[in-house]
């Protein structure tokens, strides 16, 4: 071997040592951080993690027991509360259409190429930016306080959240869309609404669409957790059952089923859809 | 085939496809009517609460200070900002635009009008208007007006006398007799009224902090205002700061330690990886199984057994996205490229150096962009999880929006999530950028 491939072996060597000498250091640093977190965050707790983890299957325990006894009354829990589920469901789909509406035109406002006022796109990537910032929460309870409790605040609070997070997914989507088409249909003199609904969109919709589906899986998790801070739907039933104690726990379980088998269908119908969509990609 | 056929064939294409658009939209605008009626959205009207909303956004950017007179006893004056006890200017001082002596007392108001007080009678000379004479007598409150109507800005009747005008409000019961006068800002958001630098303008406080003499000779003066700063009384400062930092911790410690559980996981549940059926067949219903649970109900399970508190919401984050990554991580393994792990075979590597050096590269990518993405997504759950486990900034927020009254309070969280959640965004842009160095984010 020739001395320069020697040393070419020896760099690489040494290289390749720093690397895992860095990667390791990380990797420790990252583990020391963590054991150090869960120890903070179990002294502010109030009950510590090693007392609580032995009662961790109770609840459910009580609540599977409570059941149980009552499984003559879960058929009409079901039907009673399907409703609720129906408006949690409501909430999610009216949020996630009005959102993805709302995101497609401030997705093709910040896109270069696109914009119609190409100035102005720092402007709309800044309010996609804020508006995907603000959890939903914080809009739902102010809006609650306002407008009262029910589906509406819930609404509008995700729908906020929707328009900002697919804003950003929907302008990497069409970042990438073919100009060709725009170009086209603007040499025939098309105004900006014709290019986008003719160039722009029949490229990108499936890409949307599926975008769209994800986020409605998310927003029904979403809606039911809104619904436990004061907004209608099945998480207020839930918290209801849950917080009067004492003999409700059937209907506690009636709901724990009806949610989860509503987010199993769902993310499966969406799975299903999304890949006959955009192809087994992801 | 012929051009007419063509064409015809590409006409019906066309009609096809704005048929198709058309149903569609219709089917949109279908559903956005049956939700207008169901969720009632034509009622939304009545049931709002104008006064909410406007007590909402004037209290967001302003504040209001109580001159409070006893009607009873020895009928002494007090001030304090917001009514509350950690805004009471001390026994016999006042604003400097109410003139006391410790009973009796002129008030300005902000449009310069002044309001008398004395014993039990107030005298107001309400511009445009006339003199209004209230007196609190045992028997009920009588009122004087120029005018014989009541006009619009009093409310009156034998208990209760209320006159609102632009330059605040005055209250009147057999208890108490109330002025609010209402200011524009953040009250006592650097110091209380207790610190010696309330009130200060930056240039003196400047001067304070750098060369004046000590106001507590044990502290240099800095020293003195960050802890008039940090423990202030009315903002919590302090407070707020564990609340930001509890909530990045449960996102950091969920987000964290859920990939790490995922990882070994996710190779149980990879096809290419696990032979076995059973075992792969399990470990993929137990990730749809965390998934499916949402967050909701692990927090509620998970709460009942560790109490209020970060820690709850850190495991509720772990939990749930265990599943996640453990669905995503498993289909990443099964799309891995075999020609590197039979090239590092072919070198007599076992299975474990197989997996670090064939496996692991692969992966790591789309793992630490999943996990920075995760991340950020969860800091702003741990916001929502806080509000129901009773940690972190989510507590707050909702204790303060619950009051009702503290909306600066709420303003000041919300800006604060709005930038927490920003900021989180960033490093974790930043840091895909320098670990993978893809700079698609």
């Amino acid at each position: 071997m020739s001395p320069s491939a020697l040393d070419t072996r020896a760099s690489y060597l040494a290289q390749t040592h720093r690397k895992r000498l860095y990667s390791g250091v990380m990797l420790v640093l990252l583990v020391a951080m963590l054991c150090s977190g869960f120890i903070t965050a179990d002294e502010r707790n109030a009950g510590g993690f090693w007392n609580g983890l032995p009662h961790v299957l109770d609840f459910p325990a009580e609540v599977l027991g409570e059941a149980a006894q009552k499984i003559t009354l879960l058929p009409a829990h079901l039907v009673a509360f399907f409703p609720s589920l129906v408006e949690t469901l409501n909430i999610a789909a009216a949020a996630t259409l009005a959102g993805a509406i709302a995101a497609v035109f401030l997705a093709l406002l910040s896109t270069r190429g696109l914009a119609r006022w190409p100035r102005m796109i720092p402007v709309f990537r800044r309010i996609s930016d804020i508006m995907r910032a603000i959890p939903e929460i914080v809009i739902a309870l102010v809006l609650i306080f306002i407008l009262g409790g029910g589906p509406v605040p819930a609404m509008i609070a995700i729908a906020f959240h929707t328009v900002g997070a697919l804003g950003k997914l929907f302008s990497e989507v069409t970042e990438n869309a073919d100009l060709r088409p725009v170009e086209g249909l603007a040499s025939v003199g098309a105004g900006w609404m014709q290019r986008m609904w003719l160039g722009v969109i029949p490229q990108v919709s499936p890409n949307f669409i599926s975008y769209a589906l994800l986020r409605f899986e998310i927003n029904i998790r979403a809606s039911a957790i809104l619904g436990f801070v004061g907004a209608g739907g099945i998480g207020y039933d839930l918290r209801n059952a849950i917080s009067w104690g004492q003999g409700k726990y059937d209907e506690a379980a009636a709901i724990f089923i009806l949610l989860f088998l509503a987010i199993v269908a769902v993310d499966q119908l969406s799975g299903l859809l999304r890949n006959t969509l955009v192809g087994d990609t992801k | 085939m012929t051009t007419a056929t063509l064409k015809s064939g590409a006409v019906r294409q066309v009609n096809g496809k704005k048929t198709l658009s058309f149903a569609l939209l219709s089917a949109v605008l279908t559903y956005f009517v049956y939700i207008f009626f169901t969720f009632d959205i034509g009622g939304l009207g009545q049931r709002a609460s104008l006064e909410n909303a406007r007590t909402l956004v004037a209290d967001s950017y302003s504040y209001k200070t109580h001159i409070t007179k006893s009607n009873r006893g020895a009928g002494t004056l007090t001030a304090a900002i917001e009514g509350e006890k950690k805004g009471r200017y001390p026994e016999g001082s006042y604003p400097e635009w109410v003139e006391s002596d410790g009973t009796d007392a002129f008030v300005t108001l902000r449009d310069n009008s002044v309001v008398e007080l004395s014993g039990k009678v107030v005298y107001y000379d309400v511009p445009d208007y006339g003199p209004i004479i209230v007196t609190t007598r045992n028997s009920g409150i009588d009122l004087e007006l120029p005018t014989a109507e009541i006009p619009d800005f009093i409310s009156a009747s034998r208990n209760r006398v209320a006159i609102t005008v632009p330059g605040g409000r005055i209250n009147v019961t057999k208890a108490k007799t109330e002025i609010f006068r209402y200011f524009t800002g953040w009250e006592m958001f650097f110091f209380t009224l207790d610190s010696p630098f309330y009130g200060k303008s930056p240039a003196q406080l400047a001067y304070l902090a750098s060369s004046a003499p000590r106001i507590d000779p044990n502290r240099s003066n800095l020293a003195l205002m960050w802890d008039g700063f940090w423990n202030n009384a009315m903002w919590r400062h302090s407070d707020v700061a564990w609340a930001i930092f509890e909530t990045i911790l449960m996102a950091f410690l969920g987000t964290i330690g859920a990939a790490l559980i995922a990882l070994p996981l996710a190779f149980l549940s990879a096809q290419n990886f696990t032979k076995n059926m059973v075992a792969r067949f399990s470990m993929r219903r137990i990730f749809d199984f965390l998934r499916g649970v949402d967050g909701l109900i692990w927090t509620i399970i998970l709460s009942r057994a560790f109490g209020p508190g970060p820690l709850t919401g850190a495991l509720a984050i772990l939990l749930t996205d265990t599943g996640t990554f453990g669905k995503m991580f498993s289909e990443t393994l099964e799309n891995v490229d075999d020609k590197q792990i039979e090239g590092i075979r072919s070198t007599g590597a076992i299975p474990i150096q197989r997996y670090r050096f064939g496996v692991i590269p692969q992966i790591t990518p789309v793992f630490i962009s999943q996990v920075l993405y995760n991340l950020e997504s969860n800091t702003r759950s741990a916001t929502i999880i806080g509000a129901i486990v009773g940690g972190g900034i989510g507590l707050l927020l909702t204790q303060a929006i619950i009051t009702g009254k503290d909306w600066e309070e709420v303003t000041y969280y919300i800006v604060l999530i709005v930038l927490m959640v920003m900021m989180m965004d960033t490093i974790s842009g930043w840091l895909r950028g320098k670990l993978i160095g893809n700079k698609d984010s």
